[in-house]
């Protein structure tokens, strides 16, 4: 049975580690290559690099960092910002990234999506979706989420099925950096609505919210703050996900028993 | 020993992760798509992302369709990853109208519905009887099309997800998995390390070796 993946998410700026709230004031929390070691030494299932500045600031993705990550790391990695065209993933994937995710340029022309999943296949793209509330249903936010569009993010994650997506990273704007725990009714919404897996992201404060997250129907479960600030660890997260009894992967750090 | 390994430049797949993974155990990694280097390569790795029909036209027009069938009959070492594997099967319903290098007479289907597809992750793989080099454990996935049955001849580790698949299959020193061994953490580093022993020692460098 597949398990439940536990994923810690580097936002990388400049070579840097960051984290800010709401996408704001930005902290620097580590070197990239030095965290993600940590995180497969505890039993990391994956770990999902944003290079948050790349779309802001149009330029393109930061490939030195991903080849660093690359040459140390044994588990999958998945790669985010600056991706604007099917040559800025080649460049991603040819240093070393396992997944791309792609976010604003996929809003801009959803062409992208197909375009990646026939060069690539669909298991190598992702799409980002940062979303937020309204009163009438989940909209999308686009260009690092600083931009409110009036699409539905169920809407949305349809069209990116169906254009060929292996994968949906789903992150609550509202909740992101806030620990008031993941949009629970975001994920339920969105795992009815597609059956690709989602990676759960936005507003993690501790272990229980995990838990939440895979019973809302996430494949995966992503956190930055709660793992950079050492107030939680991958493996005392997979013991209480197992305790929950919800698969994980067993690993020698973690002790956790299939 | 010289630990060198020949890595396929199929077009279409990122070999990165597959390179990066051998270099850390010490070996040598060549990349390349030279049909001459490839049939004379002692080690072979047949990396795969991407699509069934895609790298089948890509193989064929480079002329490594028919080395990797000459070296699979022949039973000298061979790796193959993920869609790697599914390129030594027959057909995959990715690409109904492909013909794949027909190593054995499977068909690659889809998922069924009810699960998450594509399978991201990581899943159990349990190692099946005559299993030399593979040995039960979690291992990481990518893939939306598997093998259902074992073929002929060759040993089969299993996964489930919505049903049993085959998570890989090896006879002797060739070696296919559906899973990424390069991803699958110290127990991929280990599979990977034994296939290299095998390849590379004195059982693997005898042409033929002995199915399993």
């Amino acid at each position: 049975m597949l398990a439940l993946r536990v994923v810690p998410c580097l936002d990388v700026r400049a070579g840097r580690v960051v984290k800010g709230v709401r996408f704001e004031g930005l902290r620097d929390m580590g070197d990239p290559v030095e965290l993600a070691l940590a995180y497969e030494g505890q039993g990391a299932d994956e770990l999902v690099v944003l290079d948050i500045s790349a779309s802001l600031e149009s330029r393109g993705p930061d490939t030195e960092t991903v080849a660093r990550l690359r040459a140390a790391l044994s588990i999958p990695v998945t790669v985010g910002g600056g991706v604007t065209d099917v040559d800025a993933a080649r460049r991603l994937l040819e240093a070393g990234a396992d997944k791309v995710a792609v976010n604003s340029a996929a809003l801009a022309r959803p062409q992208l999506v197909a375009d990646l999943a026939r060069a690539f296949g669909g298991q190598c793209t992702v799409v980002s979706i940062d979303a937020f509330r309204t009163g009438s249903g989940y909209r999308v936010a686009g260009r690092s989420a600083t931009e409110r569009t009036e699409r539905s993010v169920l809407d949305w994650a349809r069209d990116v099925e169906q254009l060929g997506a292996g994968e949906i990273l789903a992150t609550s704007i509202d909740r992101d950096g806030t620990r008031s725990g993941y949009d629970l009714e975001l994920l339920r919404a969105l795992s009815d609505t597609v059956s690709l897996p989602i990676i759960a992201s936005g507003g993690v404060d501790g272990y229980p919210d995990l838990i939440a997250g895979a019973r809302a129907g996430a494949s995966a479960v992503l956190a930055a703050s709660m793992f950079h600030e050492g107030e939680g660890t991958v493996d005392g997260a997979k013991l209480a996900l197992a305790a929950a009894g919800i698969v994980v992967r067993s690993s020698r750090a973690s002790g956790v028993t299939p | 020993m010289n630990r060198e390994i020949y890595l396929l430049r199929t077009g279409v797949a990122n070999l990165a992760s597959v390179e990066a993974a051998f270099e850390r155990l010490g070996a040598r990694v060549r990349i390349g798509s030279d049909p001459d280097e490839a049939r004379a390569a002692q080690a072979l790795v047949l990396p795969g992302v991407g699509r069934f029909g895609v790298a089948m036209n890509a193989l064929r027009e480079t002329g490594l369709d028919s080395v990797l069938k000459d070296r699979l009959e022949s039973r000298r070492p061979l790796l193959a990853i993920c869609l790697g594997l599914q390129l030594l099967g027959q057909s995959s319903a990715e690409s109904p109208r492909a013909r794949g290098l027909g190593a054995f007479d499977l068909s690659a289907r889809p998922f069924p519905a009810g699960v998450r597809s594509p399978q991201l992750g990581w899943n159990r793989m349990e190692a099946g009887e005559g299993c030399r080099l593979l040995r039960s454990g979690w291992v990481a996935y990518a893939n939306g099309f598997r093998f259902e049955r074992r073929p002929v001849g060759w040993s089969a580790a299993w996964s489930d997800h919505g049903g049993r698949f085959i998570a890989a299959l090896e006879r002797g020193p060739q070696l296919a998995c559906q899973f990424h061994p390069e991803l699958s953490g110290a127990l991929g580093a280990d599979l990977l390390e034994r296939w290299l022993q095998r390849a590379l020692g004195p059982a693997g460098a005898l042409a033929g070796g002995t199915a399993c």
